[in-house]
């Protein structure tokens, strides 16, 4: 077996050392009746080629985003990622190394953290941000988490505009507590009446900007109506190239930002593994009951600027069953690829990648709601937007797919039963050449 | 004025109705170095057990009990932004609350200063 | 003759004590490099990626664009490698050498998984496209749930949850729904060892419950009397790791979970040292109802620094109804993702609710594809036992210079506490660090609380046997040493590593979370960056 370095003759000699006939009898202390004898019922070992043959065989089976024209967003997005990037993260020093406990042999990855927490901070506008969650989702989920903490309340207002699947992981990951989440009614096109929810008693509001339809929003007037009531406004994105072009949403009075990093250095991967980007006030309250590893700056006893994981006492390890959150592993090496794509990126390229996708996306949407019976039902959108076909837009999307294309996400695939079913959520990036958008638009004619 | 300590290393110290409440040097040093406090809202009522506060030193969160019964009527804001105070200076700088007693009973079931230096030798 | 006047020496000639020039101009010293922060090279306005012209003109967005930057650098390409090669050549990892951090397992990761995982079918499907055109992704994922389910014996397998703990709440939230679904509300302790990983009473206390703990026994196991009395019509479930974080078996697993069942509760199973019994026994034959993998500790999808992980979780009848959404079906020969609640009551399934996002980490699902078809029934359960195997024979090596927590053998992990250190001066975390000066990452340490100035070692089924024996005649003569009393050796180290010891209540007194520009420097960035 080629990943297992001992021979028998070694196996032999070393149960003679420890004083053993067999390694059966490292396994006395299980129970008789689960013993295994013999072999599972699974196949034997193989080799490097017959796996690939196999998993390659798979592989072949699914369209790839770039086998087609590709126009699918609703949380994930198609983006170019330079070659740099993944053969930065396949260096063993970042791919096999645990987390950071032991600051003097994990340096590189503790200045990449601290790095990538900055990055984080300037891009959502924010004071500071952690070294990752496992996706926009579950750091959404734990945003509304820490709110609770934070005001000591305990009822949540979610925008129906919110991502549905955001919006269940947060009814989830608090169905046992305290904690009352509500969802407004989806409007696709504008947004929910969130203002007119906020009580004396709501710990937070949920908007994502720019929002599921596409619509982009001033959270502005959202933030002024929370901070009045004393609540908190957690801002969610699903796509953080948006903020390349956007106004943030800390410039937008956001207490809590959190999304999915995604479409930054990750890819698409069939949803996961993501990174979930996670920032906040500065402020020592927030920092405190954030959940998640914290990277800080700090000196080693010879006075050198070192990296050290810090506010630790918040976490598991230490806190167990009074942790802010019972997370152990967070996304480091999907981090490591965010801040590597970042780094490359830079204020400029990445202005440049956010106005070529909003381009695009103009574009198609002008392109295909000038299609009889086609009509565009959100006005303001950065590079996703929502159609109105004439029919069941589930059917025309795989109608579209038998035509080889990918033309996005029917909203009845997120809001089942909800009365969506003619809306088509679409999608584009820089990666979507002219010949995509022709040939979305002549498919497009030809299924409606 | 007396002082008065539990088998949890708090200390007590009785001016009249009230007390001031703080961790002992023993226990400070047995911590290492606090890097945080957690401290109660004021007003708050505890009785005798009851988690007070929450000292944090690098690797470890320890709570502090309240010796007694009470109202929280203070709490040393300066251990914010200067939790060293606790190490530096745990009998005097680094207290955590003050409470109004309840119960002066209490005190009667607590260690007084001799008793404590035995009980933790 | 013809002479080339420029000869140089070609040995050593300069032999002295070089220790009054210890430092260097640059803060590099030979190949360990001085790095700046990305940040404090001022390039801003540069960038590392070429993109097609733009218009520039931005016509849907009206007053939500923002003027200004946002203060990121940027960096050539060239630029960008030499910082991130440089940083990362202060890092150990697994293919540097041995990591034998306990509860870890660091073994070795396979780089056919890391190419496997790239293929565009599976790295590049997105995970709401048409479900006609992801078949074989849910083919793969459908055929890595039954080797899950087959190493365990376990009807169904939860694949979403993102991690271990994430496997753990997954477990948990099943058991609560369950008992909701009894109408059992009463039923809210959940009993763990007090030996647990932290995430078991964390996850607990989120899923609403609270933790009760059970002190172990002088084996270092769950002590039946403490666990029978703590029994009652009010506890919810048990959560045990099993190996045990001592690296032992707990032999009467059985017998708790008969008793656990008996009691009307449920026994969770923290799987994160499967790694010792996988293709050995199957979970599912000593009464768990839940398990929780992680992928990438057993089958190898790397750690990466810190994730991802992958922690799917494995049900028994009584929960598989409430496994969250999305779940495959498969129906003939094709793969169907129920996705919503309703058609999940089509299938008689009962959603406790939903994870994440989307299914699951794929990536992570391809590469622990690729590691247990690699291996095979017969690999895996050859791995298991050359784990265990190295395990003790670290254990038979070590006994003698060190002090073993528990008589007898043990299982994919060897626990050691301070005893041996007794009256040297040395602490566990000094021994530690002078096993950095030797090059080998420590073990882990403190961990499990039930002893004292605890010493985990996993050296997993990776290491040769050349390996092992290095590594104990390095950690034999440390303890030697120790003993000898050459505690500057320990209480010093580590010496010879990128940085010293770190002050961390620095760090944690007063937090420095990013960078932010000197006051005298606010002007290099186009736009000052504004923060919160």
């Amino acid at each position: 077996m080629r990943y297992l370095p001992l021979t028998d003759a070694d196996r032999a000699e070393m149960l003679d050392r420890i004083g053993i006939e067999s390694v059966d009898e490292i396994f006395s202390d299980v129970p008789a009746k689960a013993r295994l004898d013999g072999l599972l019922d699974l196949p034997l070992r193989k080799s490097e080629m017959e796996v690939e043959r196999q998993l390659s065989a798979l592989s072949n089976r699914n369209i790839a985003a770039s086998q087609a024209p590709f126009f699918v967003g609703a949380g994930a997005y198609r983006r170019h990622i330079p070659a740099s990037v993944d053969h930065l993260i396949q260096r063993s020093e970042y791919l096999t190394g645990y987390t950071p406990y032991q600051p003097e042999i994990s340096q590189g990855t503790l200045q990449v953290l601290f790095e990538f927490q900055t990055q984080v901070a300037l891009l959502t506008g924010m004071g500071v941000a952690n070294a990752s969650m496992y996706d926009g989702s579950t750091a959404c989920a734990e945003a509304v988490l820490m709110a609770c903490r934070i005001t000591r309340r305990s009822k949540v207002i979610l925008s129906g505009n919110l991502h549905p699947h955001y919006a269940e992981c947060a009814h989830t990951l608090t169905r046992c507590t305290n904690i009352e989440t509500r969802s407004n009614l989806a409007r696709p096109g504008g947004l929910d009446d969130i203002i007119n929810a906020i009580g004396e008693d709501t710990s937070a509001v949920v908007v994502q900007n720019p929002d599921v339809f596409g619509q982009a929003h001033d959270l502005t007037p959202i933030a002024d109506a929370a901070h009045a009531k004393g609540a908190i406004l957690i801002a969610v994105f699903t796509e953080a190239v948006s903020m390349g072009l956007m106004k943030t949403p800390g410039a937008m009075g956001a207490d809590i930002v959190v999304g999915e990093g995604q479409s930054i250095g990750v890819g698409l991967q069939f949803g996961g593994p993501y990174v979930g980007l996670f920032a906040c006030r500065n402020d020592r309250n927030y920092v405190r009951n954030m959940p998640g590893r914290l990277a800080g700056e700090t000196v080693d006893a010879d006075g050198r600027r070192s990296f050290v994981l810090t506010l630790s006492t918040r976490e598991q390890h230490i806190r167990r069953d009074r942790a802010t959150s019972n997370i152990c592993t967070n996304s480091g090496l999907m981090a490591l690829a965010w801040t590597i794509h970042m780094t490359l990126l830079g204020d400029t390229g990445l202005r440049t990648m956010a106005q070529l996708s909003h381009e695009r996306a103009c574009e198609l949407a002008n392109r295909l709601s000038s299609l009889g019976g086609v009509e565009l039902v959100t006005d303001t959108f950065f590079n996703e937007f929502t159609l109105r076909l004439p029919g069941n837009a589930a059917e025309m999307v795989q109608a579209l797919a038998d035509r080889g294309v990918l033309g996005g996400v029917p909203a009845s695939r997120l809001y089942p039963g909800k009365g969506l079913d003619d809306l088509l959520l679409v999608a584009a990036t820089e990666t979507n050449t002219q010949s995509d958008i022709i040939a979305y638009e002549m498919a497009l004619k030809e299924v409606l | 004025m007396s002082t008065r300590y539990t088998k949890d290393h708090e200390w007590i110290r009785i001016e009249g109705e009230e007390g001031v409440v703080g961790i002992s040097a023993h226990a400070a040093e047995q911590l290492g170095d606090v890097v945080f406090v957690e401290l109660p809202e004021l007003g708050k009522t505890v009785a005798q057990g009851d988690e007070l506060a929450v000292v944090e030193s690098v690797k470890a969160a320890s709570e502090v009990y309240a010796p007694v019964s009470g109202e929280v009527i203070a709490v040393n804001n300066a251990l914010e932004d200067e939790p060293a105070r606790v190490n530096e200076s745990p009998d005097a700088e680094g207290w955590f609350v003050k409470i109004r007693i309840t119960d002066v009973g209490q005190l009667d079931g607590l260690m007084d200063d001799v008793a404590y230096a035995d009980y933790t030798k | 003759m013809a002479m080339n006047n420029q000869g140089r020496p070609s040995a050593p000639v300069h032999t002295s004590d070089p220790g009054a020039y210890e430092e260097t101009f640059s803060g590099s010293k030979g190949l360990d490099q001085a790095e700046p922060l990305i940040f404090e090279r001022k390039t801003y306005g540069k960038t590392g990626v070429d993109f097609e012209v733009s218009t520039g003109t931005v016509t849907r967005l009206g007053t939500l664009v923002r003027e200004g930057g946002l203060g990121l650098p940027g960096l050539s390409e060239p630029e960008a490698m030499r910082h991130y090669v440089r940083l990362s050549r202060k890092n150990y990892a697994i293919d540097l050498g041995l990591y034998p951090l306990g509860s870890c397992t660091m073994k070795h990761n396979p780089r056919l998984n890391e190419k496997l995982a790239r293929l565009p079918g599976f790295a590049d499907v997105h995970p709401l496209q048409p479900q006609s055109t992801v078949q074989g992704a849910y083919a793969l994922i459908g055929e890595l749930a039954h080797w899950l389910m087959t190493l365990t014996n376990m009807p169904a397998v939860a694949m979403s949850p993102k991690a271990g703990a994430h496997g753990e709440l997954c477990g948990m939230m099943a058991i609560r729904a369950a008992l909701d679904a009894r109408a059992e509300h009463h039923r809210r302790r959940v009993l763990a060892p007090e030996s647990a990983h932290g995430t078991n009473p964390a996850t607990a206390v989120q899923c609403g419950f609270s933790c009760d703990e059970i002190p172990a026994n002088q084996r270092g196991r769950v002590d039946m009397e403490a666990f029978k009395a703590k029994l009652g019509a009010d506890v919810a479930a048990i959560m045990l790791t099993n190996p045990n974080t001592c690296g032992l078996f707990e032999g009467d697993i059985r017998e708790i979970a008969d008793l656990m069942h008996e009691a009307g509760g449920y026994f969770y199973c923290d799987g994160a040292n499967f790694n010792a019994i996988s293709g050995r026994v199957r979970p599912g034959d000593l009464g768990v109802d839940a398990m929780h993998f992680n992928l990438h500790k057993t089958y190898s999808t790397p750690h990466g620094g810190g994730g991802p992980g992958s922690g799917p979780t494995v049900l028994s009848e009584a929960l598989a109804p409430y496994a969250p959404l999305p779940f495959l079906v498969r129906e003939g020969e094709s793969w169907r993702m129920v996705e919503d609640q309703a058609a999940a009551e089509a299938v008689n399934a009962d959603p406790f609710g939903r994870m994440t996002a989307f299914h699951g980490n794929m990536g992570m699902f391809v590469r622990a594809m690729s590691y247990m078809l690699s291996h095979g029934a017969d690999g895996l359960k050859q791995a298991s036992e050359d784990a265990v195997l190295n395990a003790n024979y670290v254990l038979a090596r070590l006994k003698h210079v060190m002090t073993p927590s528990f008589e007898g053998l043990c299982m994919h992990e060897a626990l050691f506490d301070d005893r041996f250190l007794k009256d040297t001066g040395v602490t566990t975390l000094d021994f530690a660090k002078a096993m950095i000066d030797e090059g080998y990452h420590p073990m882990t340490m403190y961990f499990p609380l039930v002893v004292h100035g605890a010493m985990l070692i996993e050296p997993t089924e990776s290491e040769s046997r050349e390996s092992v024996d290095r590594f104990c005649d390095t950690l034999e003569a440390l303890a030697l040493a120790a003993k000898a009393g050459e505690t500057e050796r320990f209480t010093a180290a580590p010496r010879f590593a990128p940085v010293r010891r770190l002050d961390e209540t620095k760090a944690a007194r007063q937090p420095v979370l990013r960078w932010t520009p000197p006051a005298a420097d606010a002007h290099a960035a186009e736009q000052p960056p504004s923060g919160g």
